[in-house]
């Protein structure tokens, strides 16, 4: 996985309808493996095609346009990205090639999974973000500001965030640089609140019913 | 200084706290299922990666699985089955306890998990499904995440998250005859929208809140994703731990004064509240595609987004009673434990639904559910009234591309997603009480529950 694309020029597809949901943006029935690739197909299937069985498109949809095919940057209207918790939403735009979504607000799990790959989510206000949908926009991640036209607009990232999308962090390996410290406070824990560790376990129950072929 | 029952949680939770201002906060428990669990495991192995303490990691077969009698690993979502022997296969690699497919603790992770006693007052608990929220009705911090993070807490016992904001949620009064807790939590949302808790966690509290009994509760807190919060939290008191007392894998008893400590002080801060007055709440139903779209059951469909109405097929002015019906689902993780079904069968006794109703299913939140229910002969009174009657599991909640309703169909289903397709491509589902469920199906159009009381 690379960091972010730095600086980042490109169309703002305008996709400005609010509470877009994960169910939309990857529907459960084009989830069709336990990996995290395949799915850029199926993104948006609902909206992006006509009949998603045979994949004919729907000219109507915003992506299937020309001058939008293929963007990489996703403007928004508010509570993107709500509903399931599914991180195929965020593996099928990461696929396609989304490198970026500005809208009024995000869903938080999704946001958080956005973040998790790379994907940046930009939070403006909704005029602004009815502004930019449709027009070439820069984002400079670094300096946190997105410029359209002659007109600059700052945004805001927790500092975290930032480092992981400019620095292309796995944040697990991060986090692993503490063990020491998470190790010291399980053991501490384990002394104050025994319930949470010693499980007592059940014997596993064995299938009762016969396995239809 | 006063805190709140969340803030006790999270500094009791907190490892450390990163320069960025991020903490690193400890996950008690992590819950997993097929669905968007096998991904993470599959990414762990890849990765080399070993879970840190595998006893405090569960896994549930739910979501794609079969809920036919005398199911087996095969599903009717085609390619359904890997998914299935993956995560088997996984779980048994890792040495994760996990609830199979013919286990009779199996079940939906939220229902399963508070009959296990895995979610305990005070833990932090993580599933990749956003509905985790429904068990912080137990005082836990439950929440969704991503099959990333998921990695994240296995791998290293933790998540790396910026402290959430408080909302606190307070229903006053008594909650009507007839009026429920899924009747709570869409009046809130319709009142404040479906982005009206963002990335807060929103502690319900209340004399409306406090008459619930647990799982009510849960119906409650199953919907604080809906409203956008971060997750739910209800303090935990006598009905708490009476509930969870002796469960499997629940302390025998909750007398210690830890537990006694586990909510927010008097005059405990939030960053935001809200107040709903309980005693003026109706029956309510949605109308469009979002959680939000929700009017009471007497009301008329207002005026929205016009792709809602185009897609639901309804126009402003309409009453929403009264809407032809043909099919209805009772079943979720908002609405399939014991006192939903025997509230629905109270309305369903001796009553036949409409032969307009081409599919109506009841699906039991866990097979404990279903066996306390056959015990008590609930499902002769769904069967009798034209209900099938199935194994449990999330079924139609959501469409996986495998069982369907017929093409076209309108829905009443006591789910909690409304959205286009959620129960398949171009049907329209309208989220209510399993109550309302119950008495649309006999009526064979969107019906006031009310009126079929006995
Ligand atoms: S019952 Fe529905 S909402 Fe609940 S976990 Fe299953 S699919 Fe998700």
């Amino acid at each position: 996985m690379s960091a972010f694309p730095q600086p980042l020029t490109g169309m703002a597809a305008p996709l400005l309808r609010d509470n877009v949901d994960t169910d939309t943006i990857i529907p459960s029935r084009e989830m069709r493996s336990t990996g995290r690739t395949g799915l850029a197909d199926g993104m948006f299937a609902p909206w992006r095609y006509s009949d998603a069985d045979t994949r004919s498109e729907n000219p109507d949809f915003v992506l299937n346009q020309p001058e939008y095919r293929g963007s990489a940057i996703l403007a928004a209207g508010s509570n993107f990205g709500c509903g399931s918790s599914r991180e195929h939403a965020v593996w099928a735009l990461a696929e396609y090639g989304i490198k970026a979504i500005i809208a009024a607000s995000f869903a938080p799990i999704f946001r958080s999974n956005c973040i998790r790959n790379f994907i940046l989510p930009i939070t403006l206000d909704r005029a602004v973000v009815e502004a930019l949908a449709g027009r070439e926009v820069t984002i400079d991640l670094a300096a946190l500001a997105l410029t359209c036209g002659d007109q600059g607009y700052p945004f805001t990232l927790e500092v975290e965030a930032h480092e992981m999308l400019t620095q292309g962090l796995d944040a697990i390996d991060l986090t692993l640089q503490q063990a020491a410290a998470i190790d010291a406070w399980t053991l501490a824990d384990r002394a104050a609140r025994p319930w949470v560790y010693d499980l007592t376990r059940p014997a596993p129950i064995p299938p009762k019913e016969a396995a239809r072929p | 200084m006063a805190r709140t029952l969340f803030a006790k949680i999270w500094d009791a939770h907190r490892v450390a706290s990163l320069p960025g201002g991020a903490d690193i906060i400890a996950i008690d428990r992590v819950f997993l299922h097929e669905r968007t669990g096998a991904a993470a495991l599959a990414r762990m192995a890849e990765m080399g990666r070993a879970l840190r303490d595998p006893a405090r990691v569960f896994a549930v077969m739910d979501h794609i699985v079969d809920t036919r009698p005398g199911r087996g690993d095969g599903t009717l979502m085609k390619g359904g089955e890997g998914f299935i022997t993956e995560t088997r296969a996984a779980c048994q690699a890792a040495g994760i306890t996990l609830f199979d497919v013919n286990d009779e603790r199996q079940g939906i992770v939220h229902v399963i998990s508070p009959e296990q006693g895995i979610v305990l007052p005070g833990v932090t608990l993580v599933a990749p499904d956003s509905h985790t929220c429904t068990q912080g009705a137990f005082g836990a911090l439950a929440w969704g995440i991503g099959s990333s993070e998921a990695e994240h807490a296995m791998v290293t016992g933790t998540l790396r998250m910026e402290r959430p904001r408080t909302m606190r949620v307070e229903f006053t009064g008594d909650v009507p005859a007839g009026v429920t807790a899924k009747d709570m939590v869409l009046a809130l949302i319709a009142a404040h929208g479906a982005g009206g808790g963002a990335a807060h966690v929103v502690e319900f509290a209340g004399k409306a809140v406090r008459a619930l009994d647990m799982e009510a509760r849960m119906t409650l807190c199953n919907m604080a994703t809906e409203f956008s919060a971060m997750t739910g939290i209800i303090a935990p008191d006598r009905k708490t731990f009476e509930y969870l007392a002796g469960r499997p894998y629940a302390p025998a008893d909750f007398t210690a004064p830890y537990w006694q400590e586990l909510a927010s002080d008097q005059d405990a801060a939030f960053d935001a509240a809200i107040t709903m007055d309980a005693s003026q709440l109706a029956p309510m139903v949605s109308w469009g595609t979002s959680p939000e779209h929700t009017i009471p059951i007497t009301a008329k469909v207002p005026q929205g987004p016009a792709r809602a109405h185009d897609y639901i097929g309804l126009s402003a002015g309409a009453p929403i009673a009264g809407t032809p019906l043909n099919t209805a689902f009772i079943g979720s993780c908002t609405n399939s434990r014991i006192s939903d079904l025997r509230r629905a069968a109270a309305i369903l006794k001796g009553r036949r639904i409409s032969p307009s109703i081409q599919k109506a299913l009841v699906v039991p939140g866990s097979m404990a559910v279903k066996r306390q229910a056959e015990a008590e002969g609930l499902d002769t009174v769904f069967t009798e009234a034209g209900f099938e009657w199935r194994m449990s599991g999330c079924s139609l909640c959501f469409y996986a591309g495998g069982e369907g309703f017929p093409e076209g169909s309108r829905a009443i289903s006591s789910t909690n997603r409304n959205f286009e397709g959620r129960q398949g491509p171009g049907i329209r589902t309208h989220i209510a009480s399993p109550e309302t469920v119950a008495a649309s199906a006999i009526a064979g159009a969107i019906a006031d529950p009310r009126d079929y009381a006995r």
